[in-house]
């Protein structure tokens, strides 16, 4: 992989928003406090939410972000804090900055919505509602905000869908296709997405947030860090278990362990967790859990798992961090990330 | 980068032949939608498709194959036929790139029905939630026909099915890859429905795209899939070549969600973009497949963006929207239509837009409104989506 340096962070996750109450959750290492969310048949889902912003986002009153939905909010306050200064619109030159959001639920609150408006009454379904609903809306919407018209991306998939955005983003910017690329992973917060969650897995506590990453290919700041490369994507099927899957994965991510840190995608639910910890059993040198702290939010999560190696680079705490993600249901991925 | 195989299933019929045989002579295939509860609605006609009660054979179990929505349905028929045209034998070098604006919509649908009203009753919920996403259907093809992946959706709204063949074309282009399989789909659900008629976004008489009183799109169902590799690649297995991709672009429109900039910027950029990668000039392209929804804004925009594209060569390319037959295939429409414009090249016939009536006045292009023979060396293909999401390929004749 060419160089390609994280030139920016950022993060809405329950722990707050922006990077400082994601670090400070981190350094504490104790699960954020859980929620009941109340769901039909009376039943409570134990999640973790993003808290209500204080003070409330200036973005939020720009006229695109009037009706949004919350994973348009988690989005746009993460990419814009990855940005910094660095927004497209703050450089004299023609700045094309593009755009991968990735997401699996993607916009699920409006889309219950709108579509029990239409149960009941199509006639009166709401039209401001609907164009909420499509997969690329908050993409759409953070492109108009920053005023960029350069190539922009929403990818679905599973939460190893972030780890395959980057690489588009690195393609990209080695194309000299972009200036700089944002990359974010974002889910928001439902019972329908939590009650489908627990069908599979009653003990993960579902959560909400984003994550995004800023690429270019200049460095920029003090100790930059490379997103050194990517592995292959090993898909489930029936000839490859999600294990053997895993394990594809982490064999290609070798080298010393010493000032290395793995920023694995442990829930701290044990057999949820086991086929990643197998995978992983060699592993000697620290690891950083943050789903356990934070919550399941899938492609957010994943998102946040490479913050937090980033800042981890950053902190000078490591030389190498690595990003293990065992997908939920398509595949086994993972990243490396050095100084 | 060449195409070795291409499979096309829209309401005109599944296959190449049906398809081409409709669209050569602007054939119409709305009726009254019957999947699902139109009573209420403003509009009651869609581009359905008739599909197959069986499947062909493949890896598939009987219950796998039994566990596949319609919107899978479609995209293994189309997968199907790509892939014996290409010859391709299975294995892991094989990315997929995919477009879908939807997945399997109908299954969420129902896995939130059964929810309100019967919330303690599971049955049939898990399986419903996987197959709901665009990743499980997506590993249903691979499992089907022995693809190792990656797998990669690019849900860009209705340039979703564009924008999945540009990025497979950008595997090859890098030499991330020698052979990519990439498409899209969409199949018709309530929800999609209900939301463009809820915009007011659907012809409540006929859909004429580029028809100065058009009022509207008509919306479809369908998948196109492409086998997309090297030319060395096609070489060596001394294979059947279909036609070339050779340009490819993408832009964003800032505007509006859902209203396109009135003279077309993002759309002009993405022709330009194409034009670009593919190193060739405005006046070499014989012949566009429009976006054409149909709606006053797109076709307003689109035709500006044209003119502005072409400037002096806006009388030498030929333009039509294939919309008017099948309706508009959201996630599908992309790949459909560079389908339509392989045919176009391979077939040297340009598809009619037949329900057009009067030509909206700022078309300054020759707009295609009969069946017509022509010498199409050059063809492009116009993806316009929600969010301002804009892609635009270009296809080559092989000869």
């Amino acid at each position: 992989m060419s160089d390609i340096f994280v030139c920016g962070t950022g993060v809405v996750s329950p722990a707050g928003w922006g990077m400082k109450p994601f670090r400070d959750a981190l350094v504490r290492g104790e699960g954020i406090l859980t929620k009941d969310l109340p769901c039909p048949g009376a039943q409570l889902l134990r999640v973790r939410q993003v808290p209500p912003p204080s003070p409330r986002p200036a973005f939020l009153g720009h006229a695109r972000l009037r009706r949004t939905s919350p994973i348009a909010h988690y989005a746009v306050a993460a990419a814009l804090e990855a940005l910094g200064e660095g927004t497209a619109k703050s450089s004299a030159e023609p700045f094309r900055l593009g755009i991968v959001y990735c997401a699996l639920g993607g916009c699920v609150n409006y889309s219950r919505r709108f579509y029990d408006e239409v149960l009941k009454d199509p006639g009166t379904a709401s039209p401001l509602v609907f164009p909420e609903t499509v997969y690329n809306s908050p993409a759409s919407h953070l492109a108009a905000l920053v005023g960029t018209t350069a190539i922009n991306y929403t990818l679905v998939g599973d939460p190893g869908t972030f780890i395959q955005g980057l690489v588009i983003a690195a393609d990209w910017l080695t194309d000299n296709r972009v200036d700089g690329c944002l990359v974010i992973g974002a889910e928001e917060m439902d019972w329908l997405t939590a009650g489908a969650m627990r069908l599979f897995e009653r003990q993960t506590i579902f959560s909400d947030g984003a994550g995004a990453l800023y690429l270019r290919r200049e460095p920029g700041q003090n100790r930059p860090v490379k997103l050194k490369g990517v592995t292959n994507a090993h898909l489930f099927s029936n000839s490859r278990t999600r294990a053997e899957a895993i394990r594809l994965a982490r064999s290609e991510l070798n080298g010393a362990q010493d000032r290395a840190v793995l920023c694995d995608g442990l829930d701290g639910v044990p057999h949820a967790d086991r086929e990643e910890q197998n995978a992983w059993s060699d592993w000697k040198g620290n690891r950083l859990s943050v789903k356990s702290i934070l919550g399941e939010a899938l492609l957010a999560s994943v998102a946040w798992q490479c913050v937090a190696a980033v800042d981890a680079l950053k902190e000078n705490t490591y030389d190498v961090a690595n990003i293990s993600v065992a997908g939920t249901n398509q595949q086994a991925i993972a990243a490396q990330f050095c100084l | 980068m060449v195409i070795t195989g291409a499979g096309v299933t829209t309401a005109l019929g599944i296959g190449w032949k049906k398809n081409a045989e409709g669209f050569r002579v602007g054939k119409t295939a709305m009726r009254p939608v019957t999947l699902f509860d139109v009573s209420r609605q403003r509009v009651k006609t869609a581009a359905e498709v008739d599909l197959p009660e069986q499947l062909p054979a493949t890896r598939l179990t009987s219950r796998q194959i039994a566990r596949m929505d319609r919107a899978t349905r479609l995209l293994f028929l189309a997968v199907h036929e790509a892939w014996q045209q290409a010859g391709w034998e299975p294995g892991d070098d094989l990315p997929f790139v995919l477009g879908t604006t939807s997945g399997g919509m109908s299954l969420g649908e129902a896995y939130y029905r059964q929810a309100i009203t019967a919330p303690r009753d599971n049955r049939k919920q898990a399986s419903r939630v996987q197959h709901y996403q665009a990743q499980r259907q997506a590993l249903d093809i691979t499992e089907a026909f022995g693809v190792g992946g990656p797998v990669t959706i690019i849900a860009n709204a209705c340039a979703s099915g564009a924008n999945s063949i540009g990025h497979a074309w950008d595997l090859l282009r890098r030499g991330h890859a020698r052979r990519v399989l990439t498409g899209g789909y969409d199949a018709l659900s309530q929800m999609v429905f209900a939301g463009f008629d809820s915009l007011q976004a659907l012809s409540t008489t006929q859909c004429r795209p580029f028809d100065a009183h058009r009022d509207g799109l008509a919306l479809g169902e369908g998948a196109a899939v492409l086998a997309l590799e090297t030319l060395d690649s096609a070489k060596k297995r001394n294979v059947e070549i279909l036609g070339e991709i050779v340009g490819y672009g993408a832009a964003t429109d800032a505007h509006h969600l859902t209203q396109p900039h009135p003279n077309g910027d993002a759309a002009l950029a993405s022709m330009n973009a194409a034009c670009a990668a593919a190193q060739l000039s405005p006046d070499k392209i014989n012949y566009i497949n429009a976006h054409g929804t149909g709606t006053p804004l797109n076709d307003g925009a689109e035709a500006a963006a044209i003119n502005r594209w072409a400037g002096a060569h806006v009388k030498n390319v030929a333009v039509s929207s294939t919309k008017a037959s099948i309706g508009h295939l959201l996630g599908a429409a992309g790949s459909v239509e560079a389908v339509i414009c392989l045919m176009a090249l391979r077939e040297q016939w340009l598809p009619p837009t037949a329900t057009l009536q009067t030509l909206e006045p700022t078309c300054q292009f020759p707009f295609v409104q009969k069946p017509t023979d022509a010498g199409v060396e050059y063809a492009l293909t116009n993806s316009f989506g929600f969010g301002g999401a804009n892609a635009s390929l270009i296809l080559r004749r092989w000869s």
